[in-house]
């Protein structure tokens, strides 16, 4: 029997996901004795065509071309994961959903006719059915090969839904949110960081994006008690996930009642 | 630690005496852990010298807040309990229970082999030792015996030292397990502006005193050291009524309350987590890339962790409410059908490390309200009937 092939595709992305997999060096070398990669651009110039058993997709879409290319692989491919916050939620290119798209091409591009994309940075998932998301900003390189692994041997990947707050417990990090009233999305992000940030002394940004039901109306209303405007509140929850439903619907609603307190 | 069958006596070292206690301790082979000052908080850690304490550090708490503060004096112990317990070292956040390898002969599985240093606990707190006899009580006193908390434990040595002081958080009295250190240690220290009033409990306490030069006591420093732990006492005063507690919440399950508290709590965990009895643990087989060996580990878990209640079918728990409830019922109601006991120590950890200050005692008490409420309308409703 032939060994799984695996491809790698690009969107709208910085590449950091693809990085975090050829990081994973180790670990790759032992996987490529069990699958054979055919498409990786971050690695190597080839390309071949489908069918593919694994197809790992990283970016989000953003033009008409990308609309239609994901529509293919998702016919080549047998399973179809998606790795990342772009990905999976649309990244920090989603910031631009909430503006004016005309606007932005006009203010960076001489020619704007040149250019199309859609009005929307939108994840892979609003176009095509998607078999697994894999979280984070970038990606944990232990839960990618958790995910390939888990697909070879047939089982369900174990990647943890709970907040990163456990994950700072379980290392002995002492809450800085509570210890130092510094700002943190840890109690509604889900896990996959092992609580790096929280350790130096900063909050979490959410790069996993929500974790499994979130109380977002809770932490807001938290730390506006604590003296954060609205508005900065919202702006904290408009990273890498922004366009994640729970966070998208959070920062909506705390920007609707500061400009209706304004 | 040895049980107390030792006749206890008193004892007073000045603080030069006491700063030799860590080289008395590590000739004898205990590894010392303590309060020392980390990451903006009085956490447990090595202590290798008496430098390594939080010596003129204090701590300021309340709900979802915790400030560390400058003391006007040169007190070691003068905080209470921070945001570690000693959970973490008896009861490991993550720890290796077994292994798997695959060989040309099958499987072959074996036990986790772990050495177990000796470990001086050294400023543990009254409701710290009670809440490691709750910990006893379910990893030790059931049917199945935890085999790595029962070493770590056997190999303690506990130097306690008692209150002076409490924090706004602090109800230990509530639930009668402090300030003052009754029982469970070796040695029971009272800090003094001179010195430490030691009380003797054990044999393994006594070896480490007669390497020091300890004085008599004196009455004047007997008093001092009654009016210190004293101040503890008046400074209590959260209070959490625990009449008839379990029936009280046992009762009220589908109390509207539940869902108010489900509109605050984050689900985050922190609580349990942080909570000196709280056990829960997931157990799973992480392989390395070739499958051919496979560890069973062992990490802390919560109920307040969506998956944590996932059954075949489905999340027994499915929302905020039934996990808040659970946390609540579990502590204060069904751990005393369970072990005969209350799963909480009055340590106020919970109230100080939630993120959005939720005080489990403020929420007992709106459900105790609420029923003497609906008591009392049930009650003039009967004088009102024509009879
Ligand atoms: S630092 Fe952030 S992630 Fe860590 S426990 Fe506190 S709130 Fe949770
Ligand atoms: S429930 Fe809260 S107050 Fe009670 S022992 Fe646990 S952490 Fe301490
Ligand atoms: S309160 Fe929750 S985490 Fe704590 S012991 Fe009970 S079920 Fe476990
Ligand atoms: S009670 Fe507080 S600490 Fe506990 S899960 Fe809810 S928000 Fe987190």
């Amino acid at each position: 029997m032939s060994k799984p092939t695996l491809a790698v595709f690009k969107f709208a992305s910085c590449d950091g996901c693809q990085l975090a997999l050829l990081d994973a060096e180790d670990q790759l070398l032992a996987v490529a004795g069990a699958i054979n990669i055919v498409n990786f651009p971050e690695a190597s110039s080839r390309m071949e065509s489908g069918p593919y058993d694994i197809a790992l997709v990283e970016g989000s879409i953003t033009t008409p071309r990308d609309a239609e290319r994901i529509q293919q692989i998702r016919r080549d491919a047998r399973y179809l994961i998606t790795i990342g916050a772009c990905a999976t939620a649309g990244g920090i290119q989603a910031l631009r959903n909430w503006g004016d798209t005309a606007e932005f091409m006009r203010a960076v591009y001489a020619t704007p006719e040149y250019i199309q994309v859609l009005d929307n940075s939108t994840p892979i998932a609003e176009h095509v059915s998607v078999d697994f998301e894999l979280r984070g900003c970038p990606i944990n390189q232990h839960q990618l090969i958790e995910v390939i692994q888990s697909l070879l041997a047939g089982q369900v990947p174990r990647t943890p839904r709970h907040s990163v707050c456990l994950d700072c417990k379980r290392r002995g990090t002492v809450c800085v949110t509570v210890a130092q009233g510094i700002a943190c999305l840890g109690p509604v992000t889900q896990s996959g960081c092992h609580a790096i940030c929280p350790s130096y002394n900063r909050g979490c940004y959410g790069c996993y994006g929500p974790a499994a039901q979130p109380n977002l109306i809770s932490l807001s209303t938290h730390a506006i008690n604590a003296g954060d405007s609205g508005t900065q509140t919202a702006h904290r929850l408009r990273n890498f996930n922004a366009y994640a439903t729970p966070f998208r619907e959070e920062s909506q609603r705390l920007k609707n009642q500061s400009e209706e307190e304004a | 630690m040895s049980t107390q069958r030792h006749s206890s006596y008193s004892c007073f070292l000045s603080y030069d005496q006491f700063a030799k206690i860590f080289d008395v301790l590590h000739a004898f082979d205990y590894e010392v852990i303590g309060p020392t000052l980390e990451q903006e908080a009085i956490v447990y850690g090595s202590i290798r010298t008496v430098d390594d304490l939080p010596r003129g550090w204090t701590d300021i708490q309340e709900p979802g807040r915790y400030r560390l503060q400058q003391r006007e004096d040169d007190a070691l112990f003068g905080y209470v309990v921070g945001p570690h317990s000693w959970k973490q070292f008896l009861f490991p956040p993550v720890s290796t229970l077994s292994t798997a390898d695959r060989t040309d002969v099958g499987w072959q599985f074996s036990e986790a082999k772990q050495e177990f240093p000796k470990v001086a606990y050294l400023g543990v707190r009254a409701c710290e030792i009670a809440a490691m006899q709750i910990q006893d009580r379910v990893f030790l006193e059931g049917p199945y015996v935890d085999h790595e908390y029962q070493s770590r434990r056997r190999q303690a040595l506990i130097i306690a030292v008692n209150c002076t002081q409490a924090a706004s958080t602090c109800f230990c009295t509530s639930m009668n397990t402090g300030p003052r250190c009754q029982q469970g240690f070796d040695l029971a220290l009272t800090e003094l502006p001179e010195g430490f009033l030691v009380e003797v409990a054990t044999p393994e306490g006594e070896a480490v005193i007669n390497s020091l030069e300890s004085e008599d006591v004196t009455p004047e420093i007997e008093t001092a050291a009654e009016t210190a732990r004293q101040n503890a006492v008046e400074q209590i005063k959260k209070e959490l009524d625990t009449t008839d507690i379990r029936n009280l919440l046992m009762s009220n399950l589908e109390h509207p309350h539940w869902d108010e508290v489900a509109e605050r709590c984050l689900s985050c965990t922190n609580c349990t987590m942080v909570c000196p009895t709280c056990f829960c643990s997931s157990v799973e087989e992480v392989s390395d890339l070739s499958g051919d060996h496979v560890e069973r580990q062992r990490q802390w878990d919560s109920c307040f962790n969506v998956s944590f209640s996932y059954m075949n079918g489905g999340l027994v728990r499915n929302s905020i409410r039934n996990r808040y409830r659970q946390w609540l019922t579990h502590k204060l109601a069904t751990w005393n059908d369970q072990f005969g006991t209350s799963g909480c120590v009055g340590c106020g950890r919970c109230i100080t490390w939630c993120p959005v200050g939720i005080d489990l005692t403020e929420e007992v008490a709106i459900l105790r309200q609420s029923q003497e409420q609906s008591l009392l309308e049930s009650e003039q409703e009967a004088d009102h009937l024509p009879g």
